[in-house]
């Protein structure tokens, strides 16, 4: 005891004696963490807005989106390492490839029970998250795997910013953009957002829905792998790293309201900016903890969300 | 009282009380270990009924009463020096009160948000317990061997383990029955149906959902005091394992939720099937993919799981099927 004390007393004393410079290093610790955590955040928005897409048009939570991010994850480094594609280049190839696996899950897995109410869409879609993850485990093992891409960075001041991070926020504003274009300014995407109004009025008025539900899962899977294509050129990932993130959509989701997409990214933005904040304080390993205490205050005291739809 | 004469809850509980008998005569410790597994799942995959069944609100986080019940038991038990029983009573309780003040919060959510919330409970709960220092970090603990001192040395700690074990199942299947027998259990059923329309009815939906899951997350507390002291350490990985908590939800599904004998029936059945898939090379890699193509199959097909479709064929035999 009386060793442990003095220890604390020489720290304190360094401590004093570092004084204004300790806090010089925090500042400029505070803000390169901030910013990055915001462009992360980005990602984290589009992955977000996958899953609020899919809940706001189908009133389905989909329990495999952590899954098929993880697969857009692979999909990037097998593009990237087998065949040299740029990973951002790599992501058309993700957009085609997601929006025709999302059509295939729709049909096989919840087409059946869309009508059937949450608890079974809920199991559904959890199955198809085991299976994902089961094949995944068997062909990919679970050992991490990373891809080495690097696109230079920039310094402003104190602050250094890298290239992957810039441009994965890049094609997140652009994805988000080309997403309310399509939503707003199309035919299909006027008729996702009759059918996510009032379902049985968009019948009435000849959308054939169970296209535009399928099409709608299509693009929330799409966007969930998008955005794990995106992560993969920053964040070493095996296949059970969508778990992860999932959850992190699910907090977003949940504070820029189920169903609302603008505030998913606004949400997305809110989290990675918390989450270059906390370590600054608190261990990392706390961060989750942090997370799910926000999750449930809000979805306990204003379950519409923090942007407050209705 | 009526109740008892039911045929159904004979079946259910006779199967797994001449199971335990049964091992205990042959008196084999692998059968035991086996045994041990299996009643494990059974009690585990009750319990989960008791509130997805009868309430029809999906848990995906049921293994964190297992996991803190379990680290509560386990440091009772080899830090304090109780004894296992009272210990794993302690972990049972200390579930429940957590029970209690999670489902005060989150059970005010209906269906869905509900089911997204329990996914958060379980990550929070393992990074909780990962930093928590008392309970050993992300090491956790290992059990001080003094504890099996007390009965005899390890080998009769486990028998006696095991006997317990068999107990709290019984007492799981007991508790099941009794609450779906109850007038509590017909609210709780009405809600799965409407609960609006329960709410109209006098059903206290908050206050009953509150005490379903109170008392479904009352056991695994138990069994997993029980379950990592016979393994002698526990650890945050080992006992926040959310395969677990699906694999369960894959049995009560798999025997048919909402039923005495369908978590059973479920229970054995994964189980076994699980321990052929592990040995056969063929498939040890694969079987939560497997695992995850019987839920699909279930889900798409045979929403009432085995013995609910069976109840359906049978309608003569449907009051042994409860």
């Amino acid at each position: 005891m009386p060793l442990n004390r003095k220890n604390k007393l020489l720290d304190l004393a360094a401590a004093k004696r570092r004084g204004p410079e300790t806090r010089d290093w925090q500042v400029t610790q505070i803000l390169p963490s901030i910013i990055d955590g915001l462009l992360i955040g980005f990602v984290y928005g589009v992955a977000a807005m996958g899953l609020t897409l899919i809940w706001g048009v189908m009133r389905v939570i989909n329990l495999g989106h952590g899954a098929t991010m993880a697969l857009g994850m692979f999909c990037t480094y097998f593009l990237f390492s087998d065949l040299a594609v740029n990973p951002y280049l790599g992501i058309l190839a993700v957009v085609v490839l997601s929006l025709l696996f999302g059509f295939i899950i729709y049909g096989v897995a919840l087409q059946r029970v869309i009508q059937a109410g949450y608890l079974s869409t809920l199991l559904a879609t959890f199955a198809v998250n085991m299976i994902i993850i089961g094949v995944g485990t068997a062909l990919f093992t679970t050992s991490p795997r990373n891809i080495d891409f690097s696109a230079g960075s920039i310094t402003l001041g104190p602050v250094i910013l890298q290239g992957t991070r810039l441009l994965a926020a890049l094609a997140a504003v652009v994805i988000t953009g080309a997403l309310y274009l399509f939503l707003y300014c199309t035919r299909p995407g006027k008729a996702i957002r009759a059918v996510s109004n009032n379902r049985a009025a968009a019948e009435l008025m000849g959308i054939p829905s169970s296209y535009v539900l399928a099409l709608a899962f299509g693009l929330g899977t799409m966007l969930a792998a998008v955005a794990g294509g995106l992560t993969s050129t920053f964040f070493p990932f095996t296949i059970l790293s969508g778990a992860t993130y999932q959850l992190k959509s699910f907090v977003i989701c949940v504070l820029g309201g189920l169903g609302n997409p603008l505030g998913a990214l606004l949400g997305g933005l809110f989290l990675g900016g918390l989450e270059g904040v906390i370590p600054t304080f608190m261990p990392v390993s706390w961060v989750p903890v942090v997370e799910f205490v926000l999750f449930v205050l809000v979805l306990v005291v204003k379950p519409t969300g923090l942007l407050g739809a209705k | 009282m009526n109740a008892w004469r039911q045929p159904g809850f004979w079946v259910s509980f006779l199967l797994i009380f001449l199971a335990g008998v049964a091992v205990l005569v042959l008196r084999q410790d692998t059968l035991r270990e086996t045994a041990f597994t299996v009643l494990m799942f059974i009690a585990l995959a009750s319990s989960l009924n008791i509130l997805m069944g009868y309430t029809g609100y999906v848990n995906f986080g049921h293994i964190v009463f297992f996991g803190l019940g379990g680290y509560f038991g386990f440091y009772l038990v080899s830090e304090m020096g109780w004894p296992v029983y009272l210990a794993a009573l302690g972990g049972g309780v200390l579930s429940a009160v957590i029970a209690y003040i999670i489902g005060c919060a989150v059970l005010r959510l209906r269906g869905a948000y509900f089911a997204l919330a329990t996914i958060g409970v379980n990550e929070a709960a393992r990074a909780f317990v990962s930093n928590f220092e008392p309970f050993g970090g992300s090491t956790g603990l290992y059990v001080n061997f003094a504890a099996y001192d007390r009965y005899g040395g390890a080998a009769h700690a486990l028998w006696f383990t095991f006997i317990l074990l068999w107990l709290v199942t019984l007492a799981v299947v007991v508790t099941s029955y009794l609450v779906k027998r109850s007038r509590f259990g017909l609210g709780l059923s009405a809600i799965r149906e409407d609960e609006d329309t329960a709410m109209v009815m006098g059903v206290k939906a908050p206050q009953d959902k509150t005490k379903a899951f109170l008392i479904s997350a009352f056991f695994p507390g138990l069994i997993g005091t029980l379950y990592f002291f016979k393994n002698g350490n526990v650890e945050p990985d080992d006992a926040f394992r959310f395969q677990m908590s699906l694999e369960i939800l894959v049995m009560v599904m798999l025997g048919g939720k909402g039923l005495l004998l369908g978590p059973i029936a479920g229970a054995f059945a994964y189980e076994r099937l699980r321990g052929y898939l592990i040995i056969s090379p063929m498939f040890k890699d694969l079987h939560l993919a497997l695992s995850g193509l019987i839920l699909l199959l279930i889900v798409l097909f045979v929403p009432g799981g085995v013995v609910g479709w069976l109840r359906e064929r049978l309608p003569h035999y449907r009051r042994w099927l409860e």
